[in-house]
This record gives structure tokens, C-alpha cells and sequence, in this order.
């Protein structure tokens, strides 16, 4: 958290909190909500929306910000503007109490986001160490410049010379350890003479994280070429990371020079009771949150038009990553282009011709704003969204693993057992809650469409809770917990979290029809219990609310595993929400028959299970 | 809810467009604030600092990196010629020497004494801003370009590849839906911007590229062979840069769909004429399409600064009357007039319930779509 946004928290902390406007101004859309305390909780009331006007004719945020907040009044009957000036405080006690807000606060991802270059000397270690911090700082990495990427210098050069990042992180070696590496890479940067993407005005912010011994020649070296700001090693030592330093120096400098550039921010940074941050930064932040405060391991995903942000706690750790070109509507025809059209086609459950599938998602990709208008379209949307889901989790999995390089120490008894550090820490038998967002998530036609989409895509194992974003309010509420704690969490689970309910999927394979697991489900008071037997190739669908709970009891076949080992019998109490308890007997890894004429059956069958689509299914 | 942003493409016969032609790095401006500039006239012109290599000298003196200022033979700012030594050690017997040789012809940037690394980079190469339309210049910006103003017709494509190009507008068929074939595209095409129907594929392309065709104008493409024209699966509507050997605009979209009669014929008035077009798209903050830009050939009434075009972006809405485009399938590309606008809400066969209008064909028939589903072909 940077000084500022402590001082507010100050600030606001002395002062309750009563009615809080905020924003997210998106690349296309500001989004506005209206959050009250009603009786002893907060709430959100309501929501509007306008166009982001950061662009040509407009060139001011504030523009989108103020129609948003034009058709909130207009909704919620409230007085929040003064002409263009905020009224603040909320005049309840003047006798007026449907007149003025406490605090106006924001994030943005508009004009792009936070775009950032980041170097370390060795990829796999201080190189991965700086992409994470700036990834966890809500930034898109543009490249990753290390001594060992396999690149010429000279294209090293040419490289940061083509880019036109926001901000440069430059780290490199451990305290007290060789300056050489990443005294060669500000030597790159230096000749690169990079120029920042917004206004020709200004020196490019570069922040050195890297071997404190280095800092005197980066000083010589970078210090009149770019606005140069020093601070702690992001790997002090090789077993450890420091990454809140560097983080906290990419808020202020993105507030400071990019948000500055950005045309109207100047103004809406006066507005705002707090700092503005990076959109994602504020999703990651209520995420972690969350899982924090809940002791949960969790995973979110924000699936967007042109990106996929992946957000994981695993063991208090969190991690971040973006993938920039997976996307639904700009970045549709990038998922064909790294799934493969096979990948796709796997999910479609009727045959289409691979030149009208081509056809129809560039088509998509250059008219991004069209929505499905048929059954077939939509469905086709929704095997893309699977394989844009699957492949950012791979990429996050990817990079949040645990630190690479260190040594471990090894007992005789790990000899048959070489795991290498730096292993991933995704690990879905420990996941705990998927939570989704993002407009194909959150508006999909049948919340059982979002919940199978999550459950395809990520193949959970063993039990796992799954959850939609209502309407994208994770940001807001993001910066608002910096503000106020209690409020972000009170909206959070009442307003913002829609459960969907708990997939319960054994580990292992089998024939399909083959016994996968035997289950009995006891539920609450005046309902009769569930017994069957889940065979490989089933998936079972029961109502579950999104306050009830039930105890399950699976007793699976002898190869197949429920998190105890194989063939031990498991109990656990599962909670519902507006889908219910999904019991998949798909088998893990999941298994698409080969043959087209199987997989289109086993496809409709499912789909019909859970009551997927209207009509045809 | 605010009002549905509904895009449209402007098609219009007379309209006034400023194009801002900028250097990327700060240079010389050429033209003057009136001077009457055709699309090849260079407007402003640069120095692009050259490509930096980097030789360590250290490793191949088999020196500490402190040591190499003692053993250089070219300093910092010297300039070197390719191949000329510029560093080499100095042993007692002569065989022994080695010598460290410059790989390229430029000057001696910097010498780094922690990493012994010397860098040396290629003298500057020059880079030229040309006026990419016929007309005149009207507002000048100081070390970096100028702004050209010209009166013109204009086409917005939906999609394109390729960059800037000029030539003569050519019809390559007699009517929009008419797919151009391979024999259609004449060696009498060279240099010139052939419109085309509703579709071409992959072996017209090639003829194109065999003929020296400057531009191609299309209804749609099929996506497998702009992977084979490019040679990789685009994935990002980021474009502009392609070489191809032609630039593509296409205006409908990906498949086979008829050129929308008021582009074809517009553009069929202005056959013979120059036309001014770029492939550059972007679909994402700050969207561009691509453009074909017809300079009007005699001053008229009208044209000048105060006719100045309107940006699509200011509309205000779609109205009863529109003519639209349907983009999205089962009716994609299919051209009618808005005939209802309901403010309900309606629930659509995928069961979401969106925002819809009426819409009435040239055949008498017509269909409910919802409103992201619809463009307004723009201009009078």
C-alpha cells in the first residue's frame, strides 16, 4: 500500500463511511456503483455505466465518469454532483439524505493498462521474480529481458528500443553478489534510449530492484537517461523474494507519470478520497483478501474481451499473472491461434465446417462488440471461452510456482523422489474455491452454462466450490477494502459473490458406464436422502441452495481417488448456490472420446444432464 | 442503461478529412502551412539513431573488464570503419596479438569498464514522413510533421493488412456480388487499386502479387487464406505493418459477402481517379480502420476547412431509417433500413435478454436482431 492511500485509510477510518461512490474506468466502459450502509451492513444499490471517453473526440476520463454518475442519480434518485464538483460528505444530518456521497474512489485500466518491461540477469530467477512483482502490481508484462533469453544483445536493444512501455523494472543478482549481469542490461537500456508509450515530454520511469552494490554505476548509466527510482532487491537472497518495495514504487510512479499522461486523470486523481489503482491490482487485492480472512485456497479469473487475468492463493501466497492475447472478443482469434481449431471443435456439440468456424471467429474478432444471436453461436462462444480459460490457468500455473534456484536439502529418502524447485503451486486436489468473472461468466444465459464452462476448463479435483462475479465489482471493491475493510467484504459476499455450487470430481479413469464411485447425499431437514452409483461418463446435477449444505459420502471404485488415496471412502459436507451439487464422473484428467460421433453424444448427454441449453439439449 | 453504442463505417462522397503525419522521433519539418502536397511529397524527415552492437572486448582480450580502456584503439564517439580494429592487446611476440575487429561501419558508443563491453552503433538512418494524400497542409507541428487537410470521398473497410499506398482506382467487376477470379487481374493493373465483389481468394492474391497490384478492395476474404497470404494465424486485429506485396482492405468481413452497393458504386464513380489507401486496423482502444481516401481532382464549393468531416464517434444513436448492416450470423452481411426500435427488453434464442430492433430487406422481408448485432453504414 503506498504513504498516500495509509493517510487515507487514516483519514477515513476516523469518519464512518456511509454512502461511497466508486468507479472502474475500463478501456470501453466506466463502470460506476452506488455502495450504503443500510442498518448495521453495506450494500451496493445501484450500478451505471457510460462509455470510457479517455480516447479522441473526448480525451478526458472524467467525462465517462461523470455520465456514469448521471445515470446512477438518475437511478438511484441520489444528488452526487454539484455541477462537475462531488458533493462530499452525504448531508443526512443536514436533513438531506438523499444528497451527496463520503468518498469518491477508482481504479483504471483504460487507455491499456499498465504496460511494463521488465529485466532480471537470470530468466528463470531474477528474471521471473521481476515479472511477478509487476504482475502483482496489476501490470501486462510486454517482454522479459534477461542476460540468458537467447537473444543477441543487439536484438536485446532493438527490442526495448521497439517497446514503448509505461515503466521499465530493472533487478538483477542477490545483495552483495555479482554486478556484471545487471550492469550489462542497464547498458542495453542505455542504448536503447527507450521512449515511454504516453507523451513525448517526459523521461521513462525505470525502477532498479536489484544488488544493492550495482546502484552507484545504474545511477551513472540510466540516471539522466530515464526518471530513475532506486529500491530493495526483489531477491535479496536467492530463497527469498521481496516484492512489496518494487510494488509499492510501481503504484506511485504509475500514479505519479502514467495516470498523470492519461488525459483527465489529472483531474479525477483530485476527485478521489484514495489512490487510483491499476484495475487488476484491485481485483487481486480483494481476492487475496478474501481468501485470507477465510483460510482458503482460491483461484479467480476475470475473462475479458482482449485478456484473461488469473488471479491464485495458494497457502497465503498470491500470485498474478495476464495472459494479454486471451480473450472473447479482440483477442478471440488469438485462443483459436493457441488452442488449435481441434481443441476447440472438442467442445462443440454439433459439426461445423472448419472454414465457417474460421470465418465466424475472425469475424467476431473485428466486430468484437456482437453477441450471440443463435443457440449454435452461443454455444461456439462457450467452447472458446473453455480453451481461453484452460490456457490462461496453464500460464499462470507457469509462473506461480515457488522460487526457482534454490538449493534444496535432500534426504536419503528423497532420492527416488527429485522434485526440482521451483514447482508449481497450483494444486486443484487443495483448491478450495474457483471464483469467475468476466461478461461470459457473469451474463451467461443459465449460471449452469458459467459453472460447466469453469468446471471443463479447469478440471477441479475432489470437491470444489465455484462462484461468479455478479456484475464485475471485484475492482471497486478492491481499492474500497484499502479504505474500508468491512464494507469491501460486507458487498463482497452479499452483493458480489453469486455461488454457484460444488463439483465433486473423483481422480482417475475408467470405461464409460464402468462404476466410477457409489455416493449417498444426506441433506437438511424434510428432504430424503440421495443414493446411486456414479458411473465413468456420468454427470449428475442436484439442487442444492445457495444456503444449504449437504453431506456427501463417496465410496469410489479401487484405482479411483478422492483426495485420501485410491479407493478410500471420503465424507464431506458440500454447500449449494444457484446451481447446486455437480457430482462429474468424467474421470480426471478428463477424456473426450475421440470419434466424432461418440463425442457429440457424450456431449449432448451432459449437456442435457445438467440442463445446459434450452430446446436442443 | 446509457445509449447502445451501435458502430458504424463511414461511406460517404464528399467529406473533409485532416490526416496528422507525424515523425515518431523528433526531426526537420519540409513543408510549409499552405503548400499543396501530393500522397509522395516527404513532409518531415528524421535521423533514426542506428542499430547498436555489442562486442566484448574483455572476453576475447581474455581481460578484466577494468583493464580494457588500456588496450582500445578506437575511444568513446570515435568512428569506426567495418572490419577496423578497435581493440588489441600487446604481447611480446607479434604472432601472439590478437586484434578485435569492428563488425559494422559507425562510432564507438560507449565503453563499459564493469562489463568490458564495447558498444557500437550504426550511423543513422534516415526516415521519411510522406503526405500519403493529394492536398494541402494546414497546420504545422514543430520538429515533428504536419497536418494535411484534403477533400475527398471516403470508404471505411472493417479489416485490412498492408500500409500506406496510392495509385488509380480500378473495378476488377461490373457488380458487388461478383467474386474476382485469377484472370480478372491484368498486367495493365500494376501499381493501381483494383476493387473486387464479394470475395477473392488465395490464387488472386497471388496473381496480385505477381502483377505488382498496389491495393486490393474486397467484400470479404476467408480466413485460411489470409493465414496462407500472411503465413501465420493473426491473432490480434492489430495490422498495418504486413508485407504482402499489396495492401488488402476488405469492407463486409471474413467469407463471401457482397460488397454493400452504396461502397461499390461509389467507389465504381470514382474509377480512373487516385485513390489514397491504408491497411492499417486496429480493434482496440483507439480503434482504426482501414481506409480508402479518393482526393477530389477540381476545388469545388464546400470542400475546404468548414466542411469538415463528422466523426463516426458522435452520433448519437441508431434511428428509424438507418441503413444497416447485419454483422453477426444467421443474417451476416445482409443490408436493410431500421424499421422499429422497441425499448423492452426481448428475451433471444440463446435465452439473454437484450435490447433488439426491426429491420426491413430490399426483398420485402425483415427480421428482429439485437442492437450489438447491427452497424450503421455511415455518410449521406
Amino acid at each position: 500500500m503506498t504513504a498516500s492511500a495509509q493517510s487515507s485509510r487514516e483519514m477515513t477510518a476516523a469518519q464512518p463511511l456511509r454512502v461511497i461512490i466508486a468507479t472502474d474506468c475500463g478501456s470501453t466502459t466506466t463502470k460506476a456503483i452506488l455502495i450504503e450502509k443500510l442498518g448495521n451492513e453495506y450494500r451496493q444499490t445501484h450500478r451505471g455505466e457510460a462509455p470510457t471517453t479517455v480516447e479522441a473526440p473526448f480525451e478526458d476520463v472524467t467525462r465517462g465518469v461523470l455520465n456514469s454518475f448521471a445515470e446512477l442519480e438518475e437511478l438511484s434518485g441520489r444528488k452526487i454532483l454539484d455541477g462537475e464538483r462531488i458533493i462530499t460528505p452525504n448531508r443526512a444530518a443536514q436533513g438531506e439524505p438523499k444528497v451527496g456521497v463520503d468518498i469518491y474512489i477508482s481504479t483504471s485500466s483504460a487507455g491499456g493498462g499498465l504496460q511494463m518491461m521488465v529485466a532480471g540477469a537470470v530468466q528463470s530467477m531474477t528474471g521471473e521474480s521481476a515479472q511477478r512483482c509487476a504482475l502483482g502490481a496489476g501490470a501486462i508484462v510486454m517482454d522479459v529481458l534477461a542476460s540468458n533469453d537467447g537473444r543477441l544483445p543487439h536484438e536485446k536493444i532493438e527490442r526495448i528500443r521497439s517497446l514503448r512501455p509505461d515503466m521499465i523494472l530493472l533487478s538483477g543478482g542477490t545483495d552483495g553478489g555479482t554486478v556484471t549481469h545487471v550492469v550489462e542490461l542497464a547498458e542495453y537500456i542505455s542504448a536503447a534510449e527507450p521512449r515511454p508509450r504516453l507523451g513525448m515530454s517526459y523521461q521513462l520511469p525505470l525502477i532498479y530492484a536489484g544488488n544493492k552494490d550495482a546502484r552507484d554505476r545504474i545511477k551513472e548509466i540510466l540516471g539522466g537517461k530515464t526518471s530513475l527510482v532506486i529500491t530493495d532487491n526483489i531477491r535479496p537472497v536467492l530463497e527469498r523474494e521481496n516484492l512489496g518495495p518494487a510494488r509499492t514504487k510501481i503504484h506511485d510512479l504509475f500514479l505519479e507519470h502514467v495516470m498523470a499522461q492519461a488525459p483527465g486523470y489529472k483531474k479525477l486523481l483530485e476527485w478521489t478520497g484514495a489512490p487510483i489503482m491499476p484495475t487488476p491490482a484491485a481485483v487481486g487485492l480483494i481476492m487475496e483478501t478474501i481468501a485470507k480472512k477465510e483460510n482458503l485456497n482460491l483461484i479467480g479469473v476475470d475473462i475479458g474481451g482482449a485478456t484473461t487475468d488469473v488471479f491464485s492463493v495458494f497457502g497465503g501466497v498470491f500470485n498474478r499473472t495476464v495472459s494479454a492475447n486471451l480473450g472473447l472478443s479482440y483477442s478471440v482469434s488469438n485462443v483459436l491461434a493457441e488452442a488449435g481449431l481441434a481443441n476447440i471443435l472438442r467442445w462443440v456439440p454439433f459439426t461445423i465446417e472448419e472454414q465457417t468456424l474460421r470465418n465466424r471467429i475472425k469475424n467476431k474478432m473485428i466486430r468484437p462488440t456482437t453477441i450471440p444471436q443463435t443457440l449454435d453461436e452461443l454455444q461456439i462462444e462457450h467452447a472458446i471461452a473453455r480453451e481461453a480459460l484452460r490456457l490462461a490457468l496453464a500460464h499462470h500455473a507457469s509462473l506461480a510456482t515457488g522460487l526457482k534456484g534454490v538449493q534444496q536439502e535432500r534426504t536419503i529418502s528423497d532420492i527416488f523422489e527429485q522434485t526440482a524447485s521451483g514447482k508449481s503451486l497450483i494444486d486443484m486436489l487443495q483448491l478450495d474455491l474457483i471464483v469467475g468473472s468476466g461478461g461470459i461468466l457473469s451474463h451467461a444465459p443459465r449460471r449452469v452454462q458459467a459453472m460447466l464452462m469453469m468446471v471443463d476448463a479447469y478440471e477441479p479435483l475432489g470437491v470444489t466450490r465455484l462462484s461468479v462475479d455478479s456484475i464485475f465489482m471485484m475492482p471497486h471493491l478492491g481499492v474500497l477494502s484499502t479504505v474500508n475493510e468491512q464494507a469491501a467484504t460486507d458487498v463482497f459476499v452479499r452483493d458480489c459473490m453469486i455461488y454457484l455450487g460444488t463439483c465433486v470430481a473423483p481422480i482417475g479413469q475408467g470405461k464409460e458406464g464402468e462404476r466410477c464411485a457409489d455416493y449417498t447425499i444426506t441433506f437438511g431437514e424434510g428432504r430424503s436422502p440421495e443414493r446411486g452409483t456414479l458411473a465413468f461418463g456420468d454427470l449428475r446435477l442436484f439442487p442444492l441452495g445457495r444456503d444449504d449444505r449437504a453431506q456427501i459420502e463417496l465410496r469410489p471404485a479401487k484405482q479411483v481417488d478422492l483426495g485420501e488415496g485410491r479407493g478410500v471412502s471420503v465424507t464431506r459436507e458440500v454447500r449449494g448456490g444457484e446451481v447446486g451439487l455437480l457430482l462429474d464422473g468424467r474421470g480426471r484428467p478428463l477424456q473426450l472420446p475421440a470419434n466424432l460421433e461418440a463425442r457429440l453424444a457424450a456431449l449432448t448427454r451432459w449437456h442435457r444432464a445438467v440442463d445446459l441449453y434450452p430446446g436442443k439439449s | 442503461m446509457g445509449h447502445a453504442y451501435t458502430p458504424g463505417l463511414t461511406v460517404t462522397e464528399r467529406t473533409v478529412i485532416r490526416k496528422r503525419r507525424l515523425l515518431p522521433i523528433p526531426g526537420t519539418v519540409l513543408a510549409k502551412a499552405g503548400d499543396r502536397v501530393r500522397a509522395e511529397t516527404v513532409v518531415a524527415r528524421a535521423e533514426l539513431p542506428g542499430k547498436v552492437h555489442v562486442v566484448n572486448v574483455a572476453n576475447l582480450l581474455g581481460l578484466a573488464p577494468d583493464e580494457i580502456q588500456d588496450y582500445l584503439v578506437k575511444k568513446e564517439g570515435e568512428a569506426v570503419g567495418q572490419d577496423e580494429v578497435i581493440a588489441e592487446n600487446k604481447p611480446f611476440i607479434r604472432w601472439f596479438k590478437t586484434e578485435v575487429r569492428s563488425p559494422i561501419r559507425g562510432k564507438v558508443e560507449s565503453v563499459s569498464t564493469i562489463t568490458g563491453q564495447v558498444l557500437l552503433r550504426e550511423p543513422p538512418r534516415p526516415l521519411e514522413r510522406l503526405a500519403y494524400v493529394d492536398g494541402a497542409v494546414v497546420d504545422l507541428h514543430p520538429g515533428q510533421g504536419v497536418t494535411v487537410e484534403t477533400s475527398c470521398s471516403m470508404v471505411q473497410g472493417i479489416f485490412g493488412i498492408g500500409g500506406e499506398t496510392w495509385g488509380e482506382l480500378v473495378m476488377a467487376v461490373g457488380s458487388p456480388e461478383k467474386t474476382v477470379s485469377v484472370s480478372q487481374l491484368l498486367p495493365a493493373m500494376k501499381n493501381k487499386i483494383v476493387v473486387g465483389g464479394a470475395f477473392l481468394g488465395i490464387e488472386t492474391m497471388k496473381r496480385a502479387r505477381e502483377i505488382g497490384i498496389a491495393g486490393l478492395v474486397v467484400g470479404g476474404i476467408h480466413d485460411k487464406d489470409l493465414r496462407e497470404l500472411l503465413g501465420y494465424d493473426l491473432g490480434v486485429a492489430i495490422t498495418g505493418t504486413e508485407q504482402v506485396g499489396f495492401t488488402l482492405v476488405i469492407t463486409e468481413g471474413f467469407g463471401t459477402i457482397p460488397m454493400a452497393a452504396k461502397t461499390f458504386e461509389l467507389l465504381a464513380r470514382h474509377a480512373g481517379q487516385k485513390a489514397s489507401i491504408s491497411g492499417a486496423t486496429q480493434i482496440r482502444a483507439g480503434v482504426i480502420r482501414p481506409e480508402i481516401l479518393i482526393p477530389q481532382t477540381t476545388d469545388s464549393p464546400g470542400a475546404g476547412p468548414a466542411g469538415r468531416a463528422v466523426p463516426a464517434t458522435e452520433r448519437s444513436g441508431i434511428r428509424i431509417g438507418d441503413h444497416v448492416r447485419i454483422i453477426r450470423d444467421p443474417l451476416f452481411g445482409r443490408i436493410g433500413r431500421v424499421t422499429a426500435l422497441p425499448t423492452d427488453l426481448r428475451q433471444i434464442e440463446t435465452e439473454s435478454v437484450v435490447r433488439v430492433l426491426e429491420v426491413k430487406f430490399a426483398d420485402g422481408t425483415s427480421a428482429v436482431i439485437p442492437r450489438a448485432n447491427v452497424e450503421i453504414i455511415e455518410g449521406e
